[in-house]
């Protein structure tokens, strides 16, 4: 009995030891710069779901990826701007035409803000938009379907930076020309830059039902780079904000040639003015060429059409329509505060911030206090705007977002930090390491009036020793802090595709909501669709051959044809005749110079195939459907170009 | 002693509860969460767009409530959703019925759960065997392998089509496969 009472009392103390110290990954014992519950923060159960999608741009893959916060998932990748032959985007018969342009197809881009669609000044799921850089383009695509619905080029514009920013109840999407250039384009010495080259501002006005896109009219600025923009809200609803740099108008070695003024400019344009302008008829129309690309979800397909012209306004003339507002340094970020008041330009090169009052632009404005032209355009006195500065926060400002709570965060490229500082202020509050050098950040809704400042995803440019190293090539990071207590907290590294610039992210629920499952099989309208099995078959008109095919678990119809010949054109036109969630069918033919399909339960998809060779040869289902997916499988018989045998096709030889 | 055993208690569960912040820990309470959230598997997904499928159809049958019941008994739910494709031979209740009186009592108790699941799973088949695919069968003189791997022989004069002598009493089209309602429980 002593004994035992003995042994009991050691295991006491043993487990009056191990509640002691057991606890030392587990509490906030000041591990670092992650707190010991960091994993705890950012872990989804099996099952449940995140709390915020992550609308990440994919950079120069040209896609949009979609993650989830705080877990960071990658849920899907959805093509925009680049060919994916995962979902058969760009190498399908219908999305071909999406990637169209008036420089013909052109299968790549480089893909770099996206935002959401706004409904009094708050995201409202519906949309989400992004620009394509390198051909100007901007894309919109559904909340519902998580596809890509249409893609309009943007003319007289080269280089499609600030881009693609919504007004307050997305009346607009504006994209600003980075590289100015001739307009209309012209054989020029590139030394006449100064003067001749102009910056195109497009204003793009979306359809409220349908989301469709229209070039409404576009801006012709003086020859700066248009860097990037923000709408103003609340009291400043009706103007948008454009960073400039070279306002040198250098056209060679602009490292150094763009870097002589002290101050570059925010445009602000009123662009209610300029609506009013285009309803009186103050424009000049303008001979050019640029595609409209449009996916029609009751066809599955897309159209693409040749624009013709497009409505110039010139701001030299028409004085209010636009003021430049003189801010330090070659400014890239350009951000406005959830009440629309402060204008933020980060001069990349400055040594401070500057926020522009609102208030104090309209006074000066009112006021005719103008410190003179440039292009006939006037400039704003700096000290009558300036509405407060962050000084010596950090090296190379970069990107502003918001938490909705009065303070805001700013990256710091080349001290490599996230800074959070309080506007009204300007004091410093915190700041965190990035690793390394940090571009963009986001906090979900932080273009909005109305921020969800729970969380902040900084996009860093360098990633060097952060994960398994990958060769040469690494992959690109993001990083997720928790802002909701005084101080930010590192709680997660992230990976990410191709090099991510803007995101915007919204609460999950708003989203989530919205989800299509299905196509209704009768609603299809695809021209080459079949609604059930008996409507399957084979047609030929001279060498061109198309297979009206379904699928169903777990087999294709027709799975056997006769018939074909060398030099044939065959149009495989499939229809997933399933009408249940998550149940798609693949289809790919060997030899065929194509991607496979992968097509949504109740739609069709088309791929085309050249046989090359004499012989039978199999298709198959690219996508586990089902038990029975192996089984999934057909033949087709090629003969030679002068053979007699007979176009047949057969299911379970009937 | 007593008070110490007490004391001892109360540290251990002092060691293992006081973590519920660690990831270790809350790990284990995540593992009991997930399978609260989905307890039937994918039986438990709510979705009311897609085409409805084998066990929602069978639910919304008046005829088929003790099928459903012992579905549910043998906690095969799972099965009837699964993307298949299948074709369940679903005995009306009537067919349940007409088994020896007290049969499917027994069967529903708990620890006849395994039978129950055999004597069900007999009824599916992978594959889609609608009344076109249940005539072609019996022509070319094929037979229905069944979940159990048993196979079923299909017989049929005109309208007149048995599965192992089942009648096939109607036939219904499903987002995962096909209900063929039989007027007998096919056993062994």
């Amino acid at each position: 009995m002593k004994n035992q009472s003995k042994f009991l009392f050691y295991l006491l103390s043993l487990a009056a030891l191990l509640v002691t110290f057991s606890c030392g990954q587990g509490g906030d014992a000041g591990k670092g710069a992650i707190g010991g519950n960091a994993a705890q923060r950012v872990y989804v159960n099996p099952g449940e779901h995140d709390e915020f999608y992550a609308f990440i741009s994919g950079g120069f893959s040209g896609q949009l990826s979609v993650y989830g916060l705080p877990s960071g998932r990658l849920f899907r990748v959805i093509p925009v701007f680049s060919q994916d032959p995962e979902k058969a985007y760009g190498y399908n018969e219908e999305t071909k035409p999406l990637l169209n342009t008036s420089f013909g197809f052109v299968p790549w881009d480089d893909a770099h803000h996206p935002d959401l669609s706004q409904t009094n000044g708050e995201i409202d799921g519906r949309w989400v938009f992004i620009n394509g850089n390198n051909t100007p383009r901007i894309a919109r695509i559904s909340l519902a379907t998580f596809e890509t619905e249409e893609i309009i080029e943007l003319p007289n514009s080269a280089g499609n930076h600030s881009s693609s920013f919504v007004t307050e109840n997305t009346e607009y999407v504006v994209a600003g020309t980075r590289f100015s250039v001739p307009v209309p384009q012209a054989d020029l010495p590139i030394s006449e830059y100064k003067g001749k080259f102009k910056g195109a501002i497009s204003f793009i006005k979306v359809d409220q039902e349908s989301g469709r896109m229209n070039l409404d009219f576009q801006i012709m600025m003086p020859g700066f780079n248009y860097d990037l923009a923000h709408p103003g809200r609340g009291k400043s609803h009706g103007w948008m904000f454009f960073t400039t740099y070279n306002t040198e108008e250098a056209s060679t070695l602009l490292e150094v040639n763009a870097s002589q003024n002290d101050k570059d400019f925010i445009a602000a344009i009123n662009w209610k003015m300029a609506e009013e302008l285009i309803a009186k008829g103050e424009f000049t129309t303008m001979p050019t060429e640029y595609a409209h690309n449009v996916y029609d979800e009751a066809t599955h397909s897309a159209t693409s059409t040749i624009k013709k012209e497009v409505r110039v306004i010139d701001p030299s003339k028409y004085p209010g329509l636009v003021y430049l507002l003189p801010t330090p340094k070659s400014p890239h970020g350009m951000d406005v505060d959830p009440t629309g008041e402060y204008i933020i330009g980060s001069g990349k090169l400055a040594a401070s911030m500057t926020a522009h009052s609102f208030t104090k632009m309209q006074d000066a404005i009112a006021n005719k206090k103008f410190d003179g032209d440039a292009y006939g355009i006037p400039i704003l006195n700096y000290d009558d705007i300036v509405g407060g500065q962050v000084t010596q926060a950090g090296l190379g400002p970069l990107h502003t977002e918001f938490d909705g709570e009065g303070n805001a965060y700013t990256t710091f490229f080349i001290s490599s930090e996230v800074v959070k500082w309080k506007l009204g202020t300007w004091e410093v509050l915190d700041r965190q390491p990035c690793y390394y050098s940090v571009g963009h950040l986001m906090i979900p809704g932080g273009n909005s009036q109305k921020p969800f400042g729970k969380y902040l995803v900084a996009m860093n440019k360098i990633t060097k020793d952060r994960y398994l190293p990958t060769g040469p090539e690494l992959t690109q990071s993001a990083q997720l802090y928790d802002i909701s207590g005084d101080k930010m907290q590192l709680l997660l590294d992230f990976p990410t595709i191709g090099e991510p610039h803007y995101a915007a992210g919204a609460p999950a629920d708003l989203i989530k909501k919205r989800q299509t499952k299905i196509y209704k099989l009768e609603e299809n309208m695809h021209p080459y669709a079949v609604k059930n099995e008996k409507e399957t078959r084979v047609e030929r008109d001279g060498n061109v051959v198309r297979i009206y095919m379904s699928t169903i678990r777990s087999h294709f119809a027709p799975d056997n044809i006769e018939g074909i010949k060398v030099g044939d054109k065959v149009y495989f036109h499939v229809t997933n005749l399933e009408q249940d969630y998550d149940v798609p069918h693949g289809i790919s033919m060997i030899g065929a110079n194509t991607s496979e399909l992968l097509i949504m339960p109740g739609q069709t998809e088309t791929f085309v195939w050249e046989p090359k060779r004499v012989g039978v040869w199999p298709f198959y289902c690219t996508d586990f459907c089902s038990a029975l997916h192996q089984e999934m499988q057909g033949y087709i018989r090629v003969s030679p170009k002068d053979s007699n045998v007979k176009l047949s096709w057969s299911l379970d030889g009937e | 002693m007593k008070y110490l055993s007490t004391s001892l208690f109360v540290l251990l569960a002092l060691v293992l509860w006081s973590c519920g912040g660690s990831p270790a820990a809350n790990q284990a309470s995540s593992d009991e969460r997930a399978a609260v959230s989905h307890p039937k598997g994918q039986a438990s997904v709510s979705d009311d767009v897609s085409a409805k499928n084998i066990l929602q159809v069978a639910a919304g049958s008046p005829d088929h409530t003790t099928l459903v019941t012992a579905v549910q008994a043998a906690e095969i739910e799972h099965v009837l959703v699964n993307a298949g494709p299948l074709t369940v031979f679903a005995p009306n209740n009537a067919a349940f019925d007409a088994l020896p009186e007290g049969t499917v009592p027994d069967l529903l108790k708990p620890e006849n759960k395994a039978k129950l699941a055999e004597i069900l799973t007999r009824h599916a088949a992978p594959g889609s065997f609608d009344v076109e695919g249940l005539k072609k069968e019996a022509r070319k003189g094929r037979k229905i392998y069944t979940a159990t791997g048993d196979y079923l022989e299909v017989v049929v004069n005109d309208d007149d089509i048995r599965v192992a002598g089942a009648k096939v009493i109607g036939t219904i089209q499903t987002s995962n496969g096909i209900i063929n309602v039989v007027d007998k429980v096919i056993l062994p």
